[in-house]
């Protein structure tokens, strides 16, 4: 078992949720795969996808919803497996 | 009108400024605490701080632009494009604060911000819409009737979608069945509003608008602009006027712009967007924007007429300093779209701070831009550089400018479309004025763009 930091590809404005009305994309306890949607980053009115990139168990979330994140800072923490 | 805030940023919010001053009317920059060394604040008499970096929280702020406004002695708004140029809301806190809003009255913007309701109005002006429903869908039953009617393929619409937003294509009934409640899904997320309506889908379409003016009482048009050089449905080349256009069309299309007009009593600027069937020589309504546009400029350099210094005149309560009559038109006009994105890598949006800008200059050449060396562009908002805009006597002259100027531009420190749209401008396509709204991305996917 090891621990897996998702970390956002772009600066921007972190999303927890797709749509603000709607339930998070994950929550801590949430099994996801490498291609499961953990979040999104608005970059200049673009939204990208955020992957989880490994298969496991969400263990702990670091961005907040509508949070102001650089490239490289942590999302969410993944435990593998 | 003695001081105007300017609810907006970006080359927009300066190119109001500078028609302001021109006409000796002083000027209120707000801005986000990103945007704080922003050229729009530098240019300003005034400015003011409005929130944080995300535009939910500064630049949609309305109470706090509002606000700002009354505070500093304002007596005028003017909302640019974008942001809250197109929120009736708005318009009516501004005209509560007794400040003169720089646009339409809240009805007419509510009333063409509602497609189904805005086709009802360009209807009973006697304009052409496409054939579909003539409001929102309520169930399946009647959606595959309207398309039936209509013929397919078919366009399912949100009502209160926009700028080609919120809009699903379908081939034929099964396709239809299909995509109906998730078009419904989308539009509540994206629009706030499920209802959706549908329409005949145009292959090969082409998206030529109408600029318009009025003050009220008098109904003006400016030509027409041609808008179909379109990635993602967002606009990448614009041209004043439409290459190949038919002048029987021209003039039918340009009369009905002012007929829908006429019909909404509208004052100030406004665009008429009409979808073109070449093959059917046919042009239909799309919607009407109540506020400037981005590709201003191009009719601006056709006509010689300063459509931002008339918004301000007419808002101020004077009548349109021209008639039909006085509108001429003059050679060609092209504008590209310099956007801070990776044309090599999928378009990806380049933030970061211009370390160099070098932007073409000479005979005829005209840019529009928020920012110059040192700037910071920021991830918060949108990824429009600059504008750059020719003049020629004539459209082949104005396409070989184009592309002297997109060659003298460099940019360093963010990524640019510039050698992207320099390969466009050279496309074949291009340059006989034989394209349609879904070239582009054809020719994208074809591999052409790299």
């Amino acid at each position: 078992m090891s621990e897996h930091v998702v970390q956002s590809p772009l600066p921007g404005i972190f999303y927890t949720k797709p749509s603000p009305d709607q339930p998070p994309f994950v929550e801590v306890g949430s099994v996801v795969t490498a291609d499961t949607t953990v979040g999104l980053v608005e970059v200049m009115k673009q939204f990208a996808e955020v992957k989880a990139g490994v298969n496991g168990t969400v263990t702990e979330i670091h961005a907040e919803n509508e949070s102001i994140i650089g490239p490289g800072d942590g999302i969410l923490t993944v435990e593998k497996g | 009108m003695r001081k105007l805030l300017v609810a907006n940023r970006g080359e927009i919010a300066v190119r109001v400024i500078r028609a302001a001053r021109e006409l000796g009317i002083g000027t209120v920059a707000v801005y986000s605490e990103a945007d704080q060394d922003a050229l729009h604040v530098k240019l300003a008499d005034e400015r003011v701080l409005i929130g944080p970096p995300a535009a939910s929280r500064s630049y949609l702020n309305m109470d706090v632009i509002v606000t700002a406004a009354v505070d500093l002695g304002a007596d005028a708004v003017h909302p640019g494009y974008g942001f809250l140029s197109e929120r009736a809301e708005f318009a009516e806190k501004v005209t509560a604060a007794r400040l003169a809003f720089v646009g339409p009255s809240a009805e007419t913007i509510r009333l063409m911000g509602d497609k189904a309701r805005a086709r009802s109005a360009a209807e009973a002006a006697g304009v052409p819409t496409v054939p579909g429903s003539t409001g929102p869908v309520d169930g399946l039953a009647e959606a595959l009737a309207e398309a039936e009617q209509a013929g397919y393929p078919v366009a399912v619409k949100a009502a209160a979608g926009g700028g080609g937003r919120g809009i699903r294509v379908v081939a034929d009934a099964a396709e239809l069945t299909e995509a109906l409640p998730v078009a419904r899904a989308e539009a509540q997320a994206a629009f706030g509003s499920g209802l959706v309506y549908i329409e005949r889908f145009v292959p090969n379409a082409r998206h030529i608008e109408v600029q318009v003016f009025g003050d009220g009482q008098n109904f003006v048009h400016l030509g027409e602009r041609e808008c179909s050089m379109q990635r993602r449905r967002q606009k990448v080349i614009e041209e004043a006027g439409a290459p190949g256009l038919p002048e029987h069309v021209r003039t039918a299309m340009t009369e009905a712009a002012v007929a829908l007009a006429k019909v909404s009593g509208y004052s100030g600027a406004g665009t008429v967007e009409f979808l073109y069937d070449s093959a059917r020589g046919e042009f239909y309504f799309i919607e009407m924007n109540t506020r400037i546009q981005v590709e201003h400029a191009v009719t601006e350099m056709v006509t010689g007429r300063d459509l931002v210094r008339e918004q301000l005149t007419v808002a101020s309560g004077a009548p349109l300093s021209f008639a039909q009559s006085d509108v001429e038109f003059r050679g060609h006009a092209i504008e590209i779209r310099l956007n801070a994105e990776s044309p090599d890598f999928g378009f990806m949006p380049s933030p970061g701070v211009i370390t160099s800008m070098r932007m073409p200059g000479g005979p005829f050449v005209r840019i529009d831009s928020g920012f110059g060396p040192g700037s910071e562009v920021s991830p918060f908002y949108d990824s429009l550089l600059a504008k750059i805009v020719v003049w020629a006597d004539s459209r082949a002259a104005a396409v070989a400018r184009m592309a002297r100027a997109l060659d003298e531009v460099e940019v360093e420190g963010v990524a640019t479309t510039a050698s992207f749209l320099r390969r466009v401008i050279g496309v074949a396509e291009f340059r006989e004025g034989l394209y349609h709204t879904t070239f582009l991305e054809d020719w994208i996917a074809g591999g052409a763009g790299k």
